[in-house]
């Protein structure tokens, strides 16, 4: 096994391309390396990406956008003074992740690039429209190309990244005015755990009336799942009960789940409705303005 | 279990040291990480192991081919079942079988040969390349379907003779107990609820896995180095294993990261030693996570039927129970205590109850604190909470109504000596949790819950320094603060500080032989053998004493640590320290080394009464354990804080059999949650703060009234948790673990119901 450290993203594509075996990257190393242990992967290129300038910056742009640098934990998110001011779901599902300690190394990149169905911080990023930017070799140099969040994750243990693309940065945008995320996941104990379901709910307000609404399901189907329907049934309305019906009745017919040691069919298909709704009131709550 | 006590005085008030809460002595290493576990021992040219173990339920072995493995550069051993000792019988055949097959791969997760290399990578690769061929057999792992007449059979002719005729093949062991007439019984009552019950597997989650430094040289002279909770055991079946006398193996017990009953057991060490045996070096083996779950013993998985009639008052006419136990592919799930538990609270005219023993293609299951009780008070509580439910009947009014007491036929046969039962349901009622106002969706389960103590061979040697202090030696591994509490007792009969008794967990070599740390032992017959032996030691520092003074021996008393004159005819001598007597006497006979070795046969029984508050959400089914009280006799509680945490341990532990925590095994009979990811044991977070009251009812057979605490803790959790979640979502639940799948299911089932109640 080669172990690089490499201190750019140029370098970094250029050793990814020429790698010939199995090719893993770490940044905090949560999933790489609990899989080397367990002998479930043993890459011949482990491309170390945290030594990179800027990889483990919060920067908070100009237009009012984020930029979350590769290699910034969920610890640092957490701490941060003003990030989940403004993305509250966001923050939250990556927190969801691990122990204290894991916290402390684990990143919303290698949530993503894990390939699981049912990471926490996913279907958040998918929910606020959060894009990635993703660089590679060109026939002059490198070059980086912006892709949506929705747009990795194609399956379980799959991703849409090919050869030599590297992820160099997560893009947040800039929250809008009264609009609100929340993030709920499902599991059994109240934490160290993985979820059975996952719903991600980011609305706009105008008034009391929802004017815009992303529902995005995880852990219940091969990939995560953007339920337009479940959108829908929100728009236009105040949040009432059948509003919330409505969205409960879309989000379990969006599931297609498996039956597994983690939960059942039955279980995950109900559950996505009651957690949808749960959801939903914590971001219409913050959307008008409560700090919760 | 021995329940005839040994005439002795109790001493149970005016204690100095007994009763307080010292420091532990090892815990400054554990905090620190200095304490040095299982996989902690190192030795020069060190080698690493590695086992290859069976991917299916149930194949028999055609071929092992190591020539690819054996053939890496590193791997200096190879070793299969050829490499053990032959013509074993009874058990130790059974263990032998169990860490190395023969012929057959009986579960998944079975070894079949191992490997030892220069690296632990170098042996994990080199398992690999090892080639077995198997030829595919139909397999079985629910304990029902192993009883079946068209079951397949684990190994026949496995049965012993108690089992009656007609049973299939991998019924191996059968009990049946009781007394009076439950026919009578039953016809007599006002109601008669009878149900069926079901628990899962369970494995006892130490976070230490299973680890040893083993050598076995040519001569046959061997050293084991392993976290074990009898390492003495350890010697003996290692000795057997591998062919060599029992006093040639010295085993050293390293500090212990939990065992709960599951290092009872040996799976590894005799591996080590055939490995070392074969490469010539010592060699290391350290189990991963997931070998622990598939190949070491988890606790049996139960079937149960439970009938209990009782009058519209409360008062109990019969009861009556079949256990069926499912123990792995080997004989031993633990269907007679099973039978001998569920009833021990109740003072039964009429019980009868039937236990069997079933093989199946899992892991041969091992002990789980209170081996076999906690199933069956799940199963007999139920029914009692039910009963309470359909009458209108306060739960602790009726389990007073029908407590034993001293005197009571025991439902398993002898008449319980002095017990507490009584005091822990009155002080349960007596607490202020069992009248606290209930949230929404909060339930309120109690449970009583029964478990033996056991004596068992002891020996214990108390050495004197010169300057007065004392080098205690048992031989019972400390799983649970027992140094503490042996450091108290030395201290109290000899009056001095505690501080002054350091005490050490000898090797095999260094004492006579000392059972296995279980049966909730080692406070009592540890506890009584450290008193007896500083009792010898008192005596022999009063001879001393009579000597200098020239006096009679039985002329001198000792008093806070001081040699005096029983009394003023004795003479008027000044106290004589220990300090002084030891200071000299090299010169006034030599060593001062006082020990007693015995079968100490007066183990209390020990009950306990729970209460727990559980919160179910009704949208997701998932449970919250929001209040938690557990009350129980503990005779005499030596170190009341390491008392405090047996109880609350055992509440954790069974707080997660209940909810969460089961082997699952697919349609291939893999088992599927080898890691705590999926093997989910409580977390911290998912615990209420567990409150506790000790009842002290002195055990007669112990000089302090000291009962084992550490097993009966857990056995009545299972049944609160599912009395409260049955009361909160208004659904019997008689099958653990109670999942939120599990429950929502339930309510779905429940509303289901109601509604073509009310459409018809």
């Amino acid at each position: 096994m080669q172990y690089h450290t490499p201190d750019s993203f140029e370098d970094a594509v250029a050793i990814a391309n020429a790698a010939t075996g199995t090719t893993r990257f770490l940044a905090g190393g949560t999933d790489v390396l609990v899989q080397l242990r367990a002998d479930i992967v043993t890459p011949d290129d482990l491309i170390d990406i945290k030594h990179i300038a800027g990889t483990h910056d919060i920067t908070h742009n100009a237009d009012g956008s984020w930029t979350i640098g590769v290699a910034v934990t969920g610890a640092e998110m957490s701490e941060h003074p003003t990030l989940k001011n403004d993305w509250p779901g966001l923050v939250e599902a990556m927190d969801l992740v691990g122990s204290t300690q894991i916290q402390g190394r684990a990143t919303l990149v290698g949530n993503l690039c894990n390939g699981s169905p049912a990471a926490d911080s996913v279907p958040a990023m998918i929910a606020i429209n959060a894009s990635i930017d993703i660089t590679n070799a060109t026939d002059t140099g490198t070059a980086t190309r912006q892709v949506a969040a929705a747009d990795i994750h194609t399956g379980p243990g799959k991703t849409s990244l090919t050869k030599g693309d590297v992820i160099s940065a997560v893009n947040i945008p800039a929250v809008q005015p009264n609009s609100g995320d929340a993030y709920l996941r499902f599991i059994p104990r109240t934490e160290m755990d993985i979820a059975v379901v996952g719903v991600a709910v980011n609305l706009t307000l105008e008034g009391d009336t929802i004017t815009a609404a992303k529902v995005v399901l995880g852990a219940v189907a091969p990939s995560y799942v953007t339920v337009t329907d479940a959108a829908n049934a929100l728009i236009g309305s105040t949040l009432d009960e059948a509003a919330l019906d409505a969205l409960a009745t879309a989000a379990s017919a969006a599931c297609n789940p498996i039956d597994d040691k983690r939960g059942t069919i039955e279980f995950r298909t109900q559950v996505s409705g009651v957690l949808a709704k749960r959801a939903a009131v914590i971001a219409y709550a913050r959307a008008k303005g409560a700090n919760t | 279990m021995p329940n005839d006590t040994q005439k002795i005085s109790v001493k149970t008030t005016d204690f100095k040291v007994v009763g307080t809460t010292p420091d532990r002595p090892d815990g400054i290493d554990k905090v620190t990480g200095r304490a040095k576990f299982g996989a902690d021992a190192y030795a020069p040219g060190m080698l690493h192991a590695a086992i290859y173990r069976s991917p299916h339920a149930h194949a028999k072995i055609v071929k092992i081919d190591m020539s690819r493995a054996g053939a890496l550069k590193g791997v200096k051993a190879v070793v299969t079942r050829a490499d053990f000792a032959t013509g074993l019988a009874g058990e130790n055949w059974n263990i032998l079988e169990n860490i190395m097959a023969s012929d057959t791969a009986l579960y998944d997760g079975h070894a079949i040969c191992a490997v030892a290399a220069t690296s632990a990578l170098i042996a994990r690769d080199a398992i690999k390349l090892i080639d077995v061929e198997y030829e595919m057999l139909p397999h079985v792992t629910d304990v029902d379907k192993s009883m079946a007449s068209d079951a397949p059979v684990i190994r026949a002719g496995t049965a012993d003779k108690s089992v009656p005729a007609g049973l299939g093949e991998n019924v191996v062991r059968y009990h049946e107990s009781g007394h009076g007439d439950i026919d009578a019984g039953f016809a007599a009552a006002d109601l008669v609820i009878e149900d069926t019950f079901k628990t899962e597997a369970t494995h006892q989650g130490y976070i230490e896995p299973h680890a040893c430094l083993a050598t076995l040289d040519t001569d046959g002279k061997g050293e084991v180095w392993c976290c074990t909770q009898g390492h003495f055991n350890v010697q003996k079946v290692c000795a057997a294993l591998v062919g060599t006398e029992t006093s040639q193996i010295r085993v050293t017990a390293s500090e212990i990261g939990g065992g709960f009953g599951g290092k009872t057991v040996v799976f590894i060490e005799p591996v080590a030693l055939a490995l070392s045996r074969k490469a010539n070096r010592p060699v290391k083996l350290v189990m991963s996570r997931s070998e622990v779950f598939r190949a070491s013993g988890p606790t049996a998985s139960a079937s149960m039927d439970i009938k209990i009639g009782m009058m519209k008052d409360g008062r109990m006419t019969a009861a009556s129970a079949v256990y069926r136990m499912q123990g792995g592919a080997f004989p031993g799930a633990p269907m007679e205590f099973t039978s001998m538990c569920g009833f021990a609270p109740y003072n039964l005219e009429n019980v009868h109850q039937i236990g069997f023993d079933v093989m199946t293609n899992r892991p041969k299951q091992a002990a789980y604190r209170a081996p076999g009780s906690p199933m069956a008070a799940f199963a007999v509580e139920s029914v009692v909470d039910e009963l309470c439910n359909e009458l209108g009947l306060d739960p602790i009014e009726v389990r007073l109504m029908n407590a034993s007491h001293e005197g009571t036929k025991a439902s398993y046969g002898p008449t319980f000596q002095r017990i507490g039962l009584v005091q822990t349901l009155e002080a349960a009622k007596a607490h202020p949790h069992f009248t606290a106002p209930l949230a929404e969706n909060t339930g309120r389960g109690i449970s009583c819950g029964f478990w033996f103590n056991h004596g068992g061979e002891t020996s214990v040697t108390m050495a004197l320094s010169e300057d007065g202090t004392v080098a205690l030696s048992v031989g019972t591994p400390d799983i649970g603060g027992s140094r503490a509490s042996m450091g108290q007792m030395a201290a109290e009969e000899l009056g001095i500080p505690y501080e002054d008794v350091r005490v050490t967990i000898a090797d095999t070599a260094t004492l006579g032989y000392n059972e296995i740390s279980h049966g909730s032992r080692v406070t009592y017959a540890s506890g009584l053998a450290t008193i007896e032996a500083a009792r010898d030691t008192l005596k022999k520092l009063c001879k001393r004493a009579a000597a200098k003074w020239g006096i009679d021996e039985d002329a001198v008393a000792w008093v806070d640590g001081c040699a005096v004159p029983s009394g003023a005819n004795a003479g008027d001598f000044d106290p004589l320290p220990i300090g002084k007597i030891t200071r000299s006497m090299g010169r006034t006979g030599g060593p001062i080394v006082g020990h007693y070795e015995a079968t100490p046969e007066g183990a209390g029984v020990s009950f306990a009464t729970h209460i727990v508050d559980a919160q179910v959400d009704p949208e997701t089914g998932k449970t919250a354990i929001t209040r938690y009280t557990v009350v129980q006799d503990a005779g005499k509680a030596i170190h009341p804080t390491y008392v405090e945490g047996q109880f609350q341990g055992g509440a954790a532990q069974g707080i997660g059999w209940a909810l969460n925590e089961e082997y699952i095994y697919g349609t291939d009979g893999r088992l599927q949650n080898t890691i705590f990811l999926d093997y989910r044991i409580p977390v911290a977070s998912d615990l209420p703060m567990i409150d506790t009251v000790i009842v002290e009812v002195p055990n007669p057979g112990h000089p302090y009234g000291v009962r084992g605490v550490g097993e009966t803790s857990i056995c009545p959790p299972l049944a609160a948790v599912a009395n409260a979640v049955s009361g909160a979502v208004g659904v019997r639940m008689t099958q653990l673990p109670m999942t939120p799948p599990h429950i929502l299911s339930e309510l779905g089932k429940k509303a289901r119901a109601k509604k073509g109640g009310a459409n018809g």
